[in-house]
């Protein structure tokens, strides 16, 4: 390995589909925050869910013989909707079983009822695939057209999944981008993470936004979870950790309750994950490998938050009410 | 138009309502006095359903408002201005006043924008300014033009003199009465009594979560009780 242009620009594109994965997982965690000033620790389980979907809908279509008739678009965005769906009732669901009874309750609770969601949802998948398939290690069929290499000069060559990833991210964050900002319902979402009490008083249903502001999140990380399925191939029941964490890091880190913090905070530790992963073990001349990749995107992390304790974006989340 | 009756209303242990009732007619200016603490905003919570009562009732034109939620209220034709503004900061106020209007489904809002903006042209200036920019009186203009947006009958007021210069104050009293005239109705709750019976047709003085006096506005500014305690001897 060495320092050369073509390889940097590698790097540079691995920490770029890393990192708008995290984004997009981000959000969810971002959103729920802002309306709710709680982690939804079950998150990463939704993700998974959305891997899933993904997984059994492609699987199907191999076994029945369909995916080689179809046009692969068209699978990709049969997965992304169905994956974004289910993940996103999901989502909508747990709030209203797990959290909302809790609501009042000191913020220790919910906390904890989201601990024991996570568990839970990891072996109901578990039970599900096992009862189902016999394993819970699902791999994804190849699409082959997303194999394809794609030619970026100075002999790098990127897999056209890279792009899938990075495409769909941004249509997605697009998408949200307008949903929030120009809609009344997207509005409505901001009023609630802004006070919710004034929110009640202009007629707007609170428990209903928060129902909402689950479903979208939730969806976001489906779409992710999807994502994921199709660039990593392997996926099992407790696939959401990792991933999970990277992404409410950086949520953190973007500074949590905020939507584009969230996006930012994604590439930031995407890119210092995939640059340390190359370049630690050259720089420190072998005393740290790749495997401290890890420490050392959260040293960066901790480092950042001392300087900017409500990280990159991060404001005040909520004025206090009189 | 609003009648409460014998409310009780409690944060946990502390009884802060002790057995609430008054009315307020179709059409009525009405102001609820009272000491800091006395129960004033409770006594608006708990008609917009952002607490609940233990027990006693609350009528809205004869319909009871039991088990309905703060935005089924706003949709019977209510809208509450809270103490301390509550504005939205980081909406604009163009989104601010729309948020106003949100139980309103299908039915167009530029009427009622073009009518705020001419009660306060302030805020048409500064439209799209976010509204945690705004100053503190143009932040309790957008609190009240964003609470008529809902197009209410009955508009409660929570000390919408708080913080203000006196030459705000009289501006936003003047506006008050402004849209009472335009007939809706309105429960005024102040600690500035003077200017609060100078505008109301009647009022109700509140201590410690009960009602110790009643009577038009008059009365009460002619009264030795009120005018000791609250209009400064
Ligand atoms: N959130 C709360 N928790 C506990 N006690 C409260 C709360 N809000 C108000 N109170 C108490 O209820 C009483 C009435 O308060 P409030 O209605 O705010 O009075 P006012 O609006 O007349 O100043 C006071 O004794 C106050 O301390
Ligand atoms: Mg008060």
């Amino acid at each position: 390995m060495d320092f050369s242009a073509g390889i940097f620009l590698q790097v540079l594109m691995d920490g770029v589909v890393l990192g708008f994965m995290y984004a997009l997982i981000a959000l969810g965690y971002t959103m729920v925050y802002g309306v709710l000033e709680f982690i939804n620790f079950a998150h990463s389980e939704i993700f998974v869910i959305g891997a899933f979907v993904g997984a059994e809908i492609l699987l199907g279509l191999e076994s029945s013989g369909a995916l080689a008739t179809l046009h692969p678009a068209f699978v990709i965005l049969v997965l992304l909707f169905a994956g974004m769906a289910v993940s996103g009732l999901a989502a909508m669901g747990l709030e209203r079983v797990a959290y909302r009874p809790l609501r009042g309750a000191p913020r220790l609770v919910p906390l904890i009822s989201a601990i024991g969601a996570s568990f839970f949802l990891q072996d109901f998948v578990r039970l599900v695939e096992s009862l189902w398939r016999n394993t819970f290690y699902l791999t994804y069929p190849t699409l082959d057209i997303l194999e394809k290499n794609l030619s970026l000069g100075m002999g790098v060559e990127v897999p056209l999944k890279s792009f899938l990833v990075i495409a769909t991210a941004l249509a997605m964050l697009l998408g949200l981008y307008l949903f929030v900002n120009k809609t009344k319902l997207g509005t409505a979402i901001r009023a609630v993470a802004q006070d919710p009490d004034a929110a009640a008083l202009m007629g707007i249903p609170v428990d209903r936004i928060i129902s909402l502001t689950f479903f979208v999140g939730g969806a976001m990380g489906g779409a992710a979870g999807v994502l994921f399925g199709l660039h990593y191939s392997l996926i099992n029941p407790y696939s959401g950790f990792g991933p999970g964490l990277k992404a409410f890091t950086a949520a953190v880190l973007g500074g949590i309750g905020n939507i584009p913090g969230a996006v930012l905070g994604g590439l930031v530790l995407g890119l210092m994950e995939a640059l340390a992963a190359s370049y630690l073990g050259i720089l420190t001349d072998g005393a740290f490998g790749a495997e401290y990749k890890d420490v050392f995107a959260f040293a960066v992390l901790i480092l950042i938050l001392i300087f900017r304790p409500k990280g990159l974006l991060g404001e005040k989340v909520r004025e206090e009410g009189a | 138009m609003l009648k409460v009756e014998e409310l009780h209303v409690y944060y946990d242990a502390i009884h802060a309502l002790k057995g609430l009732s008054f009315t307020v007619a179709q059409g009525e200016m009405v102001t609820l006095l009272g000491a800091n603490g006395a129960g004033k905003s409770t006594t608006l919570k708990t008609i917009s359903a952002l607490l609940k009562p233990r027990s006693g009732r609350i009528e809205l034109e004869g319909q009871s408002l039991e088990g309905l939620e703060p935005h089924e209220i706003v949709r019977l034709g209510v809208a509450h201005v809270p103490e301390g503004r509550r504005i939205f900061p980081r909406l604009s106020v163009i989104e601010n006043l729309r948020t106003g209007a949100y139980s309103r489904r299908g039915s167009t809002i530029g009427n009622d924008l073009d009518r705020v903006f001419t009660l306060f042209p302030r805020l048409k200036e500064r439209m799209r300014q976010s509204a945690g920019t705004l100053s503190g009186g143009e932040q309790q203009m957008l609190a009240i033009g964003r609470g008529l947006m809902a197009r209410p009958r009955l508009l409660l007021l929570d000390e919408p003199s708080m913080g203000l210069a006196p030459i705000l104050v009289e501006q936003i009293f003047a506006t008050i009465q402004e849209i009472n005239r335009e007939g809706v109705t309105i429960l005024l709750v102040e600690q500035n009594a003077a200017m609060a019976l100078a505008i109301c047709h009647r009022g109700y003085v509140l201590e410690t979560g009960a009602i110790i006096l009643e009577g038009k506005a008059d009365e009460l500014t002619g009264n030795d009780l009120v005018r000791q305690a609250y209009l400064g001897g």
